[in-house]
């Protein structure tokens, strides 16, 4: 199972309590598992991403095994840890003040 | 006995206090939402236990939430707003054409017929409508495609339509206001508009009479009189007698005639309020006296309203969509400051009294009057 962990406004607005569990048929991406975590949790949608574009919010970023995957590919294949659930996908809210 | 819901949105969170009729002692819960922006709740008149409320984000969005318990417990429902076609550009602040890009919802009024049907005011500026309870959005993009978009420029605040005005007497007119744009009316459902800005001075503006460009910060009206409607623009405040056709300034003796928010006594349709602020770069009131000014002739002649309210050292603002009133036989005034306090008058504005004093920078200020 990829372990999901989400930054804490976006846990209370989709009623998770820790980390989100995704289960991903085919290759295990950057897309591929946006669209199952806006799948099992649809509030999200639009929340980390653009609802037409599907880009990136610009104060969203995501982290994999200690490098900033951000501006990855969408397509880009993740590391065999995050795929295997060994380590976590990380979604962060940018430092930006507020 | 009656009982009084205020709804305050602030930059942190929303808020909800109430109070029986006696408008005296005040329970206050939330924050709901917090560490969003809240920038408008309002309930619909038909079941007032539905409240819709936006909540937004630099970080996470837009979302739209409802109640369908007073505020007790909320839903998310839908958020996306999707203009209607290609959008298109309009003015940057240097006059340079910019494109049309949704940033968050302003102002939600739910219709006085039907509790599904709620219209939103969004920046950048456009009208959105929802027939099944905010589940699904569309633009009325009539406005938005009319003719004068490619005009449109931002304000210090964003391209923001704030103003939603539903005429109760006609379900085919309504009239909306966008900083800085102007006012506009239809008169057939949202399906065509025109700009109505005759008689506004705006020297910020080439041509301080142009048709669209106006600053406009809110616009209010009495349900008894649709036809009527007062303005405070960025500076003057204006009244119109025939549905916008033309305006008149009513400024009159107000100390200054910039400020944000401006609304009318519920039972007097000629007694209308405003929060005069210093100016437009130096948003406070003028000495550091917060004073609510009270017109009971529809303007021009205006009398300050200070008992109750800091007299000194006081530097907080009053944003445009953040005073409302009860429709109490003896009318409430509530208004919001950008320092966290709500005042309340429960006699026409004569006394006022903080009945909560350190919320986060109050946005928006609306009341239900409850049976």
């Amino acid at each position: 199972m990829i372990q999901v962990e989400l930054p804490a406004h976006l846990r209370t607005l989709a009623r998770v309590q820790s980390t989100v569990e995704l289960e991903v048929s085919g290759p295990v991406t950057l897309c591929s598992v946006l669209d199952a975590l806006e799948a099992k949790c649809p509030v999200l949608r639009g929340a980390i991403r653009d609802y037409g574009t599907l880009k990136r919010r610009p104060f969203i970023r995501f982290f994999v095994c200690g490098e900033d995957w951000s501006h990855e590919a969408g397509d880009r294949p993740l590391p065999g840890a995050v795929a295997e659930g060994r380590e976590p996908f990380l979604l962060v809210g940018a430092i930006a003040g507020g | 006995m009656s009982k009084v819901r205020v709804l305050a949105g602030t930059r942190k969170g929303a808020f909800i206090l109430e109070s029986d009729g006696k408008r005296d002692k005040w329970n206050v819960s939330g924050p709901f939402f917090g560490g969003w922006e809240i920038y408008h709740l309002k309930g619909s008149p038909v079941n007032p236990d539905r409240i819709y409320a936006s909540q937004s984000s630099g970080w996470f969005g837009q979302q739209v939430q409802r109640s369908d318990e007073g505020g007790k417990t909320w839903s998310p429902v839908g958020n996306q707003f999707a203009y209607d076609g290609v959008p298109g550009t309009h003015q940057w602040y240097d006059g340079t054409p910019h494109p049309w890009e949704f940033k968050r919802v302003w102002h939600l009024e739910p219709s006085p017929t039907d509790a599904e049907t709620v219209f939103a005011g969004i920046e950048d500026a456009a009208l959105f409508k929802s027939t099944d309870g905010g589940q699904a959005w569309a633009e009325l993009s009539g406005l938005r495609q009319h003719g004068t978009g490619p005009k449109w420029q931002p304000g210090a605040g964003g391209m923001c339509l704030h103003t939603v005005l539903l005429d109760p007497s006609n379900p085919d007119r309504m009239y909306i206001a966008i900083s800085a744009a102007g006012a506009f009316r239809t008169d057939d459902g949202g399906k065509s508009w025109k700009p109505i800005n005759r008689g506004l001075y705006s020297k910020f503006l080439p041509d301080p009479t142009a048709e669209v460009g106006h600053c406009v910060h809110h616009v209010a009206m009495h349900k008894s009189r649709p036809e009527v409607l007062f303005m405070q623009k960025h500076w003057d405040i204006m009244r119109s007698d025939n549905a916008g056709e033309q305006w008149t300034r009513v400024s009159g003796n107000l100390p200054t005639d910039f400020g944000f928010v401006i609304d009318v006594h519920a039972h007097e349709p000629e007694t209308i309020y405003v929060v005069p602020i210093h100016s437009d770069s130096e948003h406070y009131p003028p000495n550091g006296q917060l004073r609510v000014f009270r017109s009971r002739t529809g303007g021009n002649e205006w009398e300050p309203l200070t008992k109750g309210l800091p007299q000194e050292n006081c530097f907080v603002n009053v944003l445009r969509d953040a005073m409302a009133v009860d429709s109490l036989d003896e009318c409430g005034v509530y208004f919001g400051t950008t320092g966290g306090q709500v005042y309340a008058s429960n006699d026409s504005g004569d006394n006022w009294t903080a009945i909560v004093r350190d919320l986060p920078p109050v946005l928006s200020i609306e009341v239900q009057t409850l049976p």
